[in-house]
């Protein structure tokens, strides 16, 4: 029964990589329109970038929630 | 869930205590292989210096990963623009054909995409040691360290350089794997909600989908943008 309980435990606490992850992609997307409003004209270069930097901060979530599933299912 | 699980079509065959059945996987990734060869083949049967519909799109994708790859890994690059291009149609197409509905996602499987990871991490080893020798190792060696942080830093850079087919896989396989988790719960709620108050996730889903297109499209894009950053570092050392 404390197993149990341990296990769901240890998954919620693993979603506060989620905190990490919002700070990123509001980093990211923040500056990134801070600098398109500064300068437009170079905004749409930069804007595979930007879908790059998002992508990679998203994995980061995902990776929590594979340790999350991890923690409830593979143990 | 019902899914993400592999199932045998056919008879079951086997070598060597080996199961090599044909499965529903193999099935989709068969399918999406010819659907790419297909889509070169039609585009490129009749080519013209005015592209038709198909042969525009063909182009399109080309100079895309053409022009990825010599601005992330410089014109050395070059010759592995064929696997570069292979790798990120091979895994677009597969999932795009998982967000169809029944379909299988070859992609959600971490075995799949961590094959795919250990190729390339084997690959650009190879191909750095080949390319500049024993030198190759200083890659664990930035310059400008102080001497004391060095061993520390070596190790770091150990660590990272081996963790890469494992970051690598599990980015593809877990943004795989949490949009359709995502988008079956969502369904979920639907049908339990019923009629009265269903409409609202069914609104969620439909906008969810549009965004795992996106997120199909990426994760590729984000497959071949690191393979070719890999790449980068051991055709150009230059630290």
């Amino acid at each position: 029964m404390e197993l149990a309980a341990a296990k769901m435990i240890g998954a919620g606490l693993a979603a506060i990589a989620l905190a990490g992850v919002g700070v990123g992609m509001g980093t990211i997307f923040g500056n990134y329109l801070s600098a398109a409003i500064r300068n437009p004209s170079a905004a749409q270069k930069q804007f595979p970038t930007l879908l790059l930097g998002f992508a990679l901060t998203e994995a980061i979530g995902l990776f929590a929630l594979v340790i999350a599933l991890l923690i409830l299912f593979a143990f | 869930m019902h899914q993400f699980e592999v199932h045998k079509i056919g008879p079951s065959f086997s070598i060597n205590g080996v199961d090599l059945s044909f499965t529903n996987s193999s099935l989709f990734m068969l399918i999406g292989s010819l659907l790419i060869i297909t889509f070169f083949i039609a585009g490129t049967r009749k080519a013209n210096i005015v592209p038709n519909k198909i042969q525009l799109l063909n182009e399109i994708a080309f100079n895309f990963i053409s022009k990825m790859i010599s601005e992330t890994a410089g014109p050395k690059a070059r010759p592995y623009f064929p696997f570069i291009l292979t790798i990120f149609l091979f895994i677009l197409t597969l999932n795009m054909i998982g967000l169809l509905p029944y379909a299988f996602t070859v992609t959600s499987q971490i075995i799949i995409t961590f094959f795919l990871a250990v190729v390339i991490f084997i690959g650009v080893t190879i191909v750095g040691f080949v390319k500049n020798g024993i030198g190759f190792l200083k890659i664990f060696a930035p310059s400008g360290v102080p001497i004391f942080l060095f061993p520390i830093i070596v190790a770091i850079e150990i660590i990272s350089f081996l963790s890469r087919p494992v970051s690598l896989s599990v980015r593809l396989f877990a943004n795989m794997l949490a949009g359709h988790t995502m988008l079956k719960v969502f369904g979920g709620f639907v049908v339990s909600l019923g009629i009265v108050g269903g409409w609202l996730p069914l609104s969620f889903s439909v906008a969810l989908t549009a965004l795992e297109i996106l997120v199909a499209f990426l994760q590729a894009y984000v497959f071949a943008v690191l393979s070719c950053i890999y790449l980068n570092d051991a055709l150009n050392m230059h630290h």
